[in-house]
């Protein structure tokens, strides 16, 4: 089999302020993931990424689209919101900045950890946000990749 | 130790029906911030905190943790018990605070990150 047919693609759309399905883009990655067969340290690698992907939508943003694709040898998500932006890139992969609002934080988000826990755990990190228009992650992971948490 | 054992042994309320208890508890995080349990939890760890909303269910099924206590005899809220349920995540619950079913935890050997 080629690599361009064993390759999966599936599309997971994300709607802001949606707190109540909350994770249920990255838990559906999860299960995608090990039922492709993907080793556990790496499915749950990918499910960190998408799950704070997933929640920086749903904080910040009013919708975006994940896109999963998973060929033999990686697993790639892109994640591209509309919404406000980040004016300071460097300062949101800061651990522990935050701009989460006094009603996020009481529920437990807005330890400033959400850009840093996707950082740490992509093999390829890329970001690209534009104020007022909006911010596009592209992740990859490794299947074969090691040293990673 | 599994969770039944744990909650025998400190008398912990067990909310969950037709989850199983039967888990092998590998260690312990207490945390109330779930991006900072994203980030330091781990697998078969036992999460402490006081947190009661849906969204601590996605971050146990996630992180593949052993369950969840919820300290200060606080109660999970009517759509995490059931998002726990689905997702056969353990939810207990403890009367004491964090700090002290932490200790009440490590004491019976199960250790931090």
């Amino acid at each position: 089999m080629s690599v361009a047919e064993s390759t999966f693609r599936r599309e997971f759309p994300v709607k802001g302020g949606d707190f109540a399905k909350a994770g249920t883009a990255a838990c559906e990655i999860k299960e995608l993931l090990k039922d492709l067969g993907i080793d556990t340290t790496t499915v749950r690698r990918a499910a960190i990424v998408a799950y704070e992907a997933e929640m920086n939508v749903i904080m910040y943003a009013r919708e975006a689209r994940m896109d999963l694709t998973v060929s033999p040898k990686e697993i790639h998500l892109i994640i591209d919101d509309r919404g406000p932006g980040i004016p300071d890139v460097e300062l949101a992969l800061t651990e522990g900045y935050s701009t989460a609002t006094a009603e996020m934080r009481e529920l437990g988000f807005g330890a400033g950890m959400g850009l840093p826990n996707i950082k740490r755990n992509a093999d390829v990190f890329a970001i690209d946000s534009e104020v007022g228009r909006g911010t596009r992650l592209e992740i990859t992971i490794r299947t074969n990749g090691h040293g990673k948490p | 130790m599994t969770l039944s054992e744990l909650a025998a042994c400190l008398d912990l309320k067990v909310f969950t029906s037709g989850v199983p208890l039967d888990t092998p508890v590998l260690g312990g995080y207490a945390s109330d911030l779930l991006s900072d349990v994203i980030g330091h939890g781990r697998k078969g760890d036992l999460w402490v905190t006081m947190q009661v909303h849906p969204n601590i269910v996605a971050v146990a099924v996630l992180k593949d943790l052993a369950g969840i206590v919820l300290v200060n005899g606080r109660e999970p809220a009517p759509e995490t018990l059931e998002q726990a349920a689905r997702e056969k995540i353990a939810l207990l619950g403890a009367r004491l605070g964090a700090f002290d079913i932490s200790g009440r935890l490590y004491g019976l050997g199960l250790k931090g990150s």
